[in-house]
């Protein structure tokens, strides 16, 4: 494939992601942070985002889990990322973590786990999608292209 | 250029008045490299520090900075706690208020002597305004 085709078709999935709500405008901002000076941002902070994630959601699983639970904790757990999955625009993940505190709220602990389930399937699910994006990227530039810039209204 | 102690830290900037100098205070590793990221391509030299006692004792050691960005909560000391800290040690830095929750506990921390207060995470747009204003002071 050569390189226009390949930035055709990250474009292309990169519209895809925004329509179906996967990404919002804060990731549009983490792309414009990358240039020569930055040349691998994207990339370490979606690494970054990852780990954090898998860290957290293990804690949240722990901590559901409890003969006693602890809906503090679990709050405390869910904000956190909140707060990263809206750093990277990972909106659904993040539209999740808000539900999740209200059954937090409610101290509704079989709705927590089922929001638990919830959070940690968008989780995967912009993952994978994360995962392919930057696959692409990868593939433009060896092919000695660049990523194109998308605006945002 | 104010009242501002020159420490050893800002000697680049007398050499030319438009390099602005920023100082990140975060407990979460990815705030920080957003916000870095944010002031490295605006051209901010920055330094980050992942608490508000670290981000007191970056200033008990000499360290001068044109911009604080101050996340509310951190463990050790809260950024409510290190900005009145450093205001009361004649910080007159322009320290902003960043916070995850919008209207929590913002009087509180306006009180304690920010002079903005912005949702995190910054976009390229805030920080430029932050930045314009920041600039013009100078």
């Amino acid at each position: 494939m050569e390189v226009g085709q390949m930035q055709r078709q990250w474009m292309g999935y990169m519209k895809s992601l925004f329509m179906e709500g996967f990404l919002d405008g804060q990731f549009l901002q983490l792309q414009q942070l990358q240039d020569e000076n930055n040349p691998e941002f994207v990339v370490e902070v979606v690494s970054l985002f990852f780990e954090d994630s898998e860290r957290i959601l293990k804690d949240l699983s722990f901590a559901v889990d409890q003969q006693s639970v602890d809906f503090k904790k679990i709050d405390a757990h869910v904000h956190q990322f909140k707060g990263s999955s809206a750093s990277i625009g990972a909106q659904r993940v993040k539209n999740a973590c808000i539900a999740f505190r209200n059954f937090c709220e409610e101290q509704n602990i079989d709705a927590c786990r089922s929001c638990l389930q919830q959070v940690k399937q968008e989780y995967i699910h912009v993952k994978n999608k994360l995962e392919t994006l930057l696959r692409l990227e990868q593939q433009i530039v060896a092919a000695g292209g660049s990523i194109p810039m998308m605006e945002w209204n | 250029m104010g009242n501002q102690e020159k420490g050893k830290g800002l000697m680049e900037s007398q050499n030319s008045a438009d390099k602005l100098t920023a100082l990140v205070v975060d407990d979460d590793k990815l705030v920080r490299m957003i916000h870095q990221g944010l002031l490295k391509r605006a051209g901010v030299k920055n330094e980050a520090v992942k608490n508000g006692k670290e981000a007191v004792d970056i200033h008990y050691s000499g360290q001068r900075f044109d911009i604080i960005l101050m996340d509310k909560e951190m463990p050790i000391m809260t950024g409510i706690e290190a900005t009145k800290k450093l205001r009361s040690m004649g910080i007159l830095s322009k320290i902003i208020g960043v916070s995850s929750c919008t209207e929590a506990k913002k009087q509180e921390f306006l009180k304690a002597g920010i002079d903005d207060y912005q949702v995190k995470p910054l976009t390229i747009g805030v920080l430029n305004s932050i930045l314009e204003v920041v600039k013009a002071r100078k």
